[in-house]
């Protein structure tokens, strides 16, 4: 499965502000470590602060904290901010969508998309952290 | 004699080791028959329906027979060890269904509603985990449906990924 850039962006600033839910980030820190550009995470973190999730913070020094749910928010609801999970909606397919082929293969995407949402909607950010906590003790070892 | 089963995945099985080192803030023992009445209600609680039947079965085939193999444990507060029951779990060894090897399946797991958050769903994955393992037991395996995102979230915070298995059904009507 891709995710859109945008998508990839967002969950690498949620993750890395809640870390510490106390700790201001600014869009440059968090692209500098991810190598991307502050004017493409400059838009993710307002759709982040749109939703709730990131909370800019004025004054200087400026920055991001996070203020969302690290146990409640799920990779689904990040990625369902900049794109769609699954596939298009019956009908929008033209005329193959009509045919019994079109209906069969809507059926077994159908399947996929339901296990790409149930799989993306049962990992939380805490759990992310802990995924990534192991993988760091792993490069480590290494 | 317990059988000695490998381990089919070792980094997998460290991945979930590392994520799942948690202190058990409760008391987890194995269940008695007195304990049955509140099984049976913290189920019903649960999932509206009675399953008296069910669940004193259950508890003959896994409470009492093959302990060796099939493991039931029920939490209770640490102030009341002997007490009031605020989750359980059913698991067993299953060998060579579907063609895999040995491995330890949770079938079931349930936490009061009103004290989950505090651990006691961890414990008792933790406590049943290790039963498997002192019997030579490496893989951890459960089933939940798709829709329940509350149990799917609670597995994977303990570490557990998708496995090589897809269950698949039909209608025989």
């Amino acid at each position: 499965m891709k995710l859109q850039a945008a998508s990839r962006l967002a969950i690498y600033a949620v993750l890395e502000l809640s870390i510490d839910p106390e700790r201001q980030l600014s869009a440059a820190e968090i692209g500098d470590k991810f190598g991307v550009s502050t004017h493409h995470l400059s838009k993710v973190l307002h759709t982040l602060g749109r939703a709730g999730l990131v909370r800019s913070v004025r004054g200087a020094g400026g920055g991001y904290v996070f203020s969302g749910s690290t146990k409640r928010t799920t990779l689904l609801n990040v990625i369902e901010l900049f794109e769609a999970v699954g596939s298009p909606e019956p009908g929008t397919d033209g005329r193959e969508a009509d045919t019994a082929e079109g209906t069969a293969l809507a059926t077994v995407l159908g399947e996929i998309d339901e296990l790409t949402r149930a799989t993306l909607n049962s990992i939380t950010l805490s759990t992310m952290h802990k995924l990534t906590r192991h993988g760091e003790r792993q490069d480590r070892r290494d | 004699m317990v059988p000695d089963y490998h381990i089919a995945n070792p980094k997998q099985l460290e991945q979930s080791k590392a994520m799942t080192q948690t202190p058990a803030p409760v008391a987890i023992r194995k269940a008695e028959k007195g304990d049955l009445d509140q099984i049976i209600a913290l189920d019903e609680h649960i999932t509206g329906i009675n399953k008296h039947d069910y669940i004193h079965d259950l508890f003959e085939r896994y409470g009492a027979r093959r302990p060796e193999q099939r493991f039931f444990y029920v939490a209770s507060p640490l102030e009341e060890p002997g007490g009031r029951v605020t989750g359980f779990v059913i698991g067993e060894v299953r060998a060579w269904e579907f063609g895999s090897e040995p491995c330890g399946w949770v079938f079931a797991i349930s936490v009061d509603p009103d004290a989950r958050e505090d651990g006691i769903g961890a414990a008792l994955l933790d406590r049943i985990s290790e039963s498997f393992v002192q019997v030579g037991v490496q893989r951890l395996r459960t089933m939940t449906s798709r829709n329940n995102h509350l149990l799917m979230s609670f597995f994977r915070s303990r570490g557990m990924m998708a496995g090589p298995y897809l269950q698949l059904e039909k209608d025989l009507t």
